[in-house]
């Protein structure tokens, strides 16, 4: 009986991992079309409207990837993930890409075989309370119910915060933000705890948003990164890079609008060289000439993604903060392109 | 005259008498049937070594022994963050355990009455005992435990509302018997306190209350005597045909020692308090806890009211009549006749009921009570990212619960059942 239920898990197991072949860009340009895995629904980050098209900042990012490596951005399959399918979903080949506000952290790097690409957002966890509660500081959540999305770094985050600031609480756990969500406004916790970019873009779809704060404290380090399976150096370099290719187009300047023009008038030898004018430095990670000029095309740079999804005239209004480019006293800083 | 022909000579053994006799026929097909299944097996076997080599990932349970770092909302045994995964996997396995038992113990309780009361011969009890089988097992039991906890949420108040007003004195929701508070995350309860404390053992697994453990002795030996007193009098029955009276003797002897012990401890309720943004104090029942107990509850006293029916039905029509016949009321024939021997009947559908049970709870997961599945099979799964061993090992766990509770109430089903000599 144990023999046959340890086989029994072995069979799921076996069936789930489905050999995650080495070449996942011969895999994608076979299929035709990308697979990425994304948040459940987060508004700003990655929700379907309601004809089914996604769209927001790390769909962006999907289709950025579709446009350099296949040459079509509507070339990708959103696989919706939760918190807790999301790593399984990557490590057993079920998708391609996640781009998932998935936490760099070492374990992730390390252990579970995982490869983050390029940070393309900096976050930090934060708290959101209901105005009328009167808390204007997370040290005042003493015993307070907190509502928490299982499967997260934030879990461990909110157990060392209260643990560092010797106060107690009630972990309320729940699944997906949407369940989170309905907690929170039920009135189950007093606090509903996660990345400070995902409390805004929750709150941006409450009925009255101006009912709630967030707390300014931010308890914690979360920088979000594209992940790809470890073991395949090839696919690692063509999301990494091209996340740097969005984030050096801004830096100098390349527009959705301008590109066409840019490539054939640039005198700039960076920009020609990202444009795939001069040079070919296509070939070198097995992608065409203009990879990163169809990278650009599907959403523009990664400032037109930032104001386009979650920037500050969006309804989910973020400042660019440690966002914004290195030039302007930001994070945002793509190695060269030669 | 003519004889039938000899039988051929026995010319040994040929290759396909293993298919053509029926002697060899159906070794050879389990020997058959059996390579395939190894065969398969061991495909699945290397075909998992071989998937994880390619993820560079190995099996081991080392994680276990790792600080978990995450809490847990209704641990019944002490927990901290700095525990281990293994000490977390315990408080799920307790959490299980739990609410299993609870469960099975008031499924039974209520498959048990509406049983009965289905065969009733008032319309109107019988019709609704129908109603509540029907729409209850014909509706899978999520959406019965997602009801309970939308209810909970959305009708109770939350615990500021009976936060008192210091102009008026007064708060906005008051308690029951002002001691019982209903909120939308949990029902505060006063909890027992004792004055006189015992102080308590501590073990490895949990600190056991020497109060409790005083109060279970002395039930036990009242129960010890009590038995003694029983014995005594059926004895006497059987030399005088006079039964002495007992009750108010096995009365005194279950009542008194335990008040006097219960006295002398100084017993008292604590009562919930509220401070903050919850209640402290007292003993807070979580929405989770209750909105799961009372699916799972309500959802198999459906099917157990339906084996308790059958079981009744399956009993002889003349067994009752003979006990009618005999003087019996219709209260005594069926406890004294109708169930003892239904109970043969209801029996082994009730283990499949429990078993049922035990494995539904891992819905918990939809209510946010973190239960076996909760703790190994999701917190410690994500974030060790070991789902192989978790699984395994939590199927592995399931599987010795559920053989327990078989074997348990087969031991039962043994007492109960008709001997045949």
């Amino acid at each position: 009986m144990k023999k046959s239920v340890f086989i029994g898990a072995l069979t799921a197991a076996t069936l789930a991992a489905g050999v995650a072949g080495a070449a996942t860009l011969d895999d994608v340009k076979a299929r035709g079309e990308l697979i990425c895995g994304v948040n459940t629904g987060l508004v700003g980050f990655a929700a379907p409207d309601a004809n089914g098209n996604w769209s927001g900042f790390d769909v962006a990012i999907c289709q950025a990837v579709a446009g350099a490596v296949l040459g079509d951005p509507s070339k990708v399959k959103y696989v919706p993930t939760s918190g807790q399918t999301r790593l399984t979903a990557l490590g057993s080949g079920e998708v391609d890409l996640l781009a998932r506000n998935t936490t760099w952290t070492f374990s992730r790097d390390t252990d579970l075989k995982l490869q983050f690409t390029a940070t393309n957002y900096y976050d930090g966890q934060g708290f959101m309370v209901r105005k009328d509660s009167g808390v204007t500081s997370a040290k005042e959540l003493d015993g307070a119910s907190v509502c928490i999305q299982t499967g997260t770094t934030t879990e461990l985050n909110l157990a060392d915060y209260f643990k560092a600031n010797n106060m107690s609480y009630q972990p309320i756990t729940v699944d997906s933000n949407a369940e989170g969500e309905q907690q929170f406004l039920a009135g189950a916790c007093d606090a509903y705890t996660t990345d400070a970019s995902g409390l805004a873009a929750t709150r941006a779809a409450f009925a009255n948003p101006s009912d709630y704060v967030i707390l300014p404290e931010i308890i914690s380090k979360e920088p979000l990164a594209p992940a790809v399976r470890q073991g395949d150096d090839q696919w690692t370099d063509i999301v990494r890079w091209t996340v740097f290719a969005l984030i050096a187009a801004e830096e100098y300047g390349v527009t959705s609008a301008n590109i066409d023009e840019l490539a054939k008038s640039t005198d700039n030898p960076e920009i020609k060289r990202l444009l795939g004018t001069e040079g070919d430095l296509g070939a070198m990670i097995g992608l065409s000439k203009d990879w990163a000029v169809n990278a650009i095309k599907a959403n523009g740079n990664y400032g037109e993604i930032f104001a386009a999804t979650i920037g500050e005239q969006t309804p989910i209004g973020l400042a660019r903060g440690l966002n914004a480019q290195w030039t302007q006293g930001g994070l945002m800083y793509a190695p060269p392109f030669r | 005259m003519t004889t039938a022909p000899d039988a051929p000579e026995h010319t040994g053994f040929r290759l396909s008498q293993l298919i053509y006799d029926t002697r060899y026929r159906s070794m050879t097909i389990q020997i058959v049937v059996l390579f395939l299944v190894m065969g398969f097996v061991g495909w699945l076997v290397d075909n998992t070594i071989q998937n994880l080599n390619a993820l560079g990932k190995d099996f081991n349970y080392s994680f276990l022994g790792q600080r978990a770092g995450y809490d847990i909302g209704n641990a019944l045994i002490p927990y901290n963050n700095d525990m281990t995964h293994g000490r977390a996997l315990l408080v799920g396995l307790l959490n299980t355990l739990w609410v299993s038992f609870l469960g099975c113990i008031a499924a039974t309780f209520i498959g048990v009455l509406v049983g009965v009361l289905r065969l009733s011969k008032n319309w109107l009890v019988a019709r609704l005992m129908t109603i509540y089988v029907e729409v209850f097992r014909n509706i899978p039991v999520l959406l019965w435990i997602l009801v309970a906890i939308a209810l909970l949420t959305e009708v109770a108040p939350s615990p500021n509302a009976y936060k008192v007003n210091a102009a008026t004195g007064e708060a906005k929701t008051s308690m029951l018997f002002e001691s019982v508070a209903f909120t939308n995350r949990y029902t505060a309860i006063p909890s027992i306190h004792f004055d006189r404390s015992l102080g308590s053992l501590d073990t490895a697994l949990a600190p056991i209350s020497l109060n409790f453990l005083a109060i279970v002795l002395v039930l036990l030996a009242s129960w010890f005597v009590t038995k003694t007193l029983n014995n005594r009098a059926a004895q006497v029955q059987a030399k005088t045909g006079v039964r002495p009276t007992t009750w108010w003797k096995n009365l005194a002897i279950w009542v008194l020692p335990v008040v006097i012990l219960v006295t002398a401890l100084g017993i008292n309720p604590e009562e919930p308090a509220l401070k903050g943004f919850n209640f402290v104090k007292g003993t807070n029942v979580s929405n989770a806890f209750v909105a799961l107990w009372a699916g799972l509850s309500l959802y198999t006293a459906a099917f157990i009211a339906e084996i308790v029916r059958a079981g009744i039905l399956a009993v002889s029509k003349g067994q009752s009549e003979a006990a009618f016949a005999l003087g019996l009321r219709p209260n005594r024939t069926m406890s004294l006749v109708i169930l003892p021997q239904a109970l043969r009947v209801i029996i082994p559908p009730l283990i499949s009921q429990y078993l049922n049970l035990t494995k539904n709870s891992s819905l918990a997961i939809a209510v946010g009570y973190l239960d076996l599945r909760g703790t190994l099979g999701g917190i410690t799964l994500n974030q060790t990212g070991r789902e192989l061993e978790a699984i395994t090992l939590m199927m592995l766990i399931y599987l010795v619960i559920s053989l327990l509770i078989s074997g348990g109430m087969n031991i039962f089903n043994n007492r109960v059942k008709l001997k045949e000599r």
